[in-house]
């Protein structure tokens, strides 16, 4: 237990440092760009509970979530389609490789002549630069699906959709997950930068907008609120995926042994629900064996 | 010589099949070699590099079926090149149409080909390469100061667990924070240039590299580390012929990462604040309404990210041909 404690203590110490060691200096430091780190935590309390939340901070989580969404849909699809056929897969290769190569950023004049300066525009951006990782991983996802069980899911007739929706897609779900988790960094910092040109609300617009007025003590607050959303969403992104993929991971034996209580529930799940991605529905199972008969 | 051969007959179609047996295992060995090794962030297991399932795998009894393979090989490469120039060109003819045909309007989408007589117009002066290298300037010193940075640090984290720890909370808060945030701190401290542009790469590649960097060290197998430590190895040859070699991939990977985002970091703050470079350089396109110019810019943009990604994924591939996460290309 105490080696716990020293263990969290650990952990905990070279943040609490950093933070007191800035806010002493701050005090007696002067310094116009560094203010008081009480200072800025007035501004903050000033500025975003609950002031600026409905005119900066939803419009900016609204057109993330709707970017970022619209990416995983687009991703997950087109890289199931491009995962299954060869052909088209070499055939978009080169244009794949060009677009996921290009800044993102450097699109943004482009969506702004496309869709004006509204929020199209941003979800645009935000779309054209998290769409890839997720589809090159559902492509590698795809691709790694166990062909045996492709295989046999051919012989016993399966129809299609099944197939990609009680195979493919169950097997191809952690790579998949792995670069929803790439891109939801990738649609965060679009979202700030797709704001920080030609717009007027968002947290992208409020922090440079207060660096251009010189409100300093506004700008710490917008970049600390930036650091603190990125944060919660990773982590909030981390439990869904946990709860998500616990299957998988009891599958492969990844849960810790010594939570036993975590450990029996991941078992549980991965016997409720793995059996859906390696076997094929029976109902479906036994209606082809009979056609077959 | 015949006799031989005919005498020894069993023996040898024995030892022949105790061959491929060992072929086939390696082949499954080295398949699931590269899912042992975490891609990383981007996971970006180029899909260049064909599965093992579609590799034609017929057995090469005899030099015949071998040559034969290669032929089979030869001949995929050459339809896999058509298949890509076709998606290429099926890609821009379809924008050229939608653009002439009045689809997407000639005010904002000029045609492809009127871009690309542009691109070649740029190509040819010389303003368009200063633009390239200024941009490349900022990649490329942020990149060094990140590495020079981040490797002791993350070697020094990754062998020490105390220390790793000690400081867990803090890179696991930096991390995630949004690069981009900083601009305006950027802009304020340094001003618009160069400095800025390396202040921001330098703030954002370190997390990626150090990352990375941490994992390979762990991740160095224990019965190795203990194997040089019972032979008697110092510890600065321990480091060397050890822990350095076993995670230079994931070093080499936390480049490659680094490398992408650094470009979008600098094209960023070029057309954000205004910093010379490429990103300046579309800006000042698109409000002179010169748009084939911009589309040239944004196309030059995505080539150079294009050739960097390219560059290092063929460096990686050069020195790291002894891993077990490159060797299956090689071997096939």
């Amino acid at each position: 237990m105490t080696r716990r404690l020293l263990g969290i203590l650990l952990e905990l110490a070279l943040p609490v440092a950093l933070v007191a060691g800035y806010w002493v200096w701050s005090e007696q430091a002067d310094n116009f760009y560094f203010p008081p780190f009480g200072e800025i935590l007035d501004y903050f309390r000033e500025l975003w509970l609950f002031d600026r939340v409905g005119s900066d901070l939803a419009p900016s989580l609204l057109r993330m979530l709707a970017g970022y969404g619209m990416s995983i849909v687009i991703g997950v699809s087109l890289g199931v389609l491009l995962g299954m056929s060869r052909v088209l897969r070499t055939a978009a290769e080169p244009v794949v490789e060009f677009l996921r190569a290009l800044p993102a950023p450097a699109l943004i004049p482009f969506s702004l002549l496309m869709f004006g300066a509204g929020d199209g525009s941003k979800i645009f951006v935000i779309v054209l630069g998290s769409v890839w990782p997720i589809l090159l991983n559902s492509i590698d996802g795809v691709r790694g699906v166990d062909a045996q069980q492709l295989d046999m899911a051919r012989a016993y007739q399966i129809p299609l959709t099944a197939r990609v929706t009680r195979i493919i897609l169950p097997a191809a779900s952690p790579r998949i997950f792995a670069g929803m988790r790439t891109s939801l960094a990738i649609a965060i910092i679009l979202m700030v930068v797709s704001e920080m040109v030609a717009s007027s609300n968002g947290l992208g617009y409020f922090v440079l907008e207060s660096q251009r007025s010189f409100a300093i003590p506004d700008m710490w607050t917008g970049i600390i609120l930036l650091g603190l959303l990125g944060y919660v969403l990773n982590w909030l992104f981390l439990r869904v995926e946990n709860r998500v993929l616990l299957w998988h991971r009891g599958v492969r034996g990844l849960l810790p042994a010594a939570r036993t209580g975590a450990g029996d529930r991941g078992r549980a799940t991965a016997a409720t629900t793995a059996p859906a991605a390696p076997h094929p529905p029976s109902s479906t199972l036994s209606s082809s064996e009979k056609s077959d008969a | 010589m015949i006799e031989r051969t005919t005498v020894r007959r069993p023996s040898l179609t024995l030892q022949r099949s105790r061959h491929e047996l060992d072929r086939t295992l390696f082949r499954r060995v080295t398949a699931f070699g590269p899912r042992a090794v975490p891609v990383s962030v981007e996971g970006t297991a180029s899909a260049a590099s064909a599965g093992p399932r579609e590799r034609g795998t017929p057995p090469p009894g005899a030099a015949q079926g071998a040559s034969r393979l290669r032929r089979l090989a030869e001949r995929r490469r050459v339809r896999d090149l058509g298949l890509r120039v076709a998606g290429v060109l099926t890609v821009l003819s379809a924008l050229e149409l939608c653009s002439r045909v009045g689809l997407l309007s000639q005010d904002w989408f000029p045609p492809v080909t009127e871009t690309y007589a542009e691109l070649g117009r740029l190509a040819a002066g010389h303003p368009l390469w200063t633009e390239i290298g200024r941009t490349l300037n900022g990649w490329l010193v942020g990149i060094v100061i990140a590495t020079l940075l981040a490797v002791p640090i993350g070697v020094l984290l990754g062998s020490n667990n105390t220390a790793y720890r000690f400081s867990r909370v803090v890179i696991e808060f930096c991390r995630p924070i949004p690069s981009v945030a900083l601009i305006p701190l950027a802009v304020l401290v340094y001003g618009v240039g160069l400095e800025m542009k390396v202040f921001l790469i330098v703030f954002v590649t370190f997390w990626p590299i150090l990352l990375q960097v941490i994992y390979g060290v762990r991740d160095v197998d224990p019965l190795v580390q203990d194997t040089a430590r019972s032979y008697g190895l110092p510890p600065s040859a321990r480091f060397l012929r050890v822990t350095l070699p076993s995670a230079a991939p994931y070093i080499a990977t936390g480049l490659r990462i680094a490398s992408s985002i650094a470009l979008v970091l600098a094209v960023t703050a070029e057309l954000v604040v205004g910093a010379p470079g490429l990103g300046q350089s579309i800006v000042v396109a698109q409000s002179n309404a010169l748009l084939p110019r911009m589309y040239a810019l944004i196309i030059v943009t995505g080539l150079v990210g294009w050739a960097l990604n390219s560059v290092f994924q063929a460096i990686e591939r050069r020195l790291l041909r002894w891993h077990p996460s490159q060797r299956r290309e090689v071997a096939q």
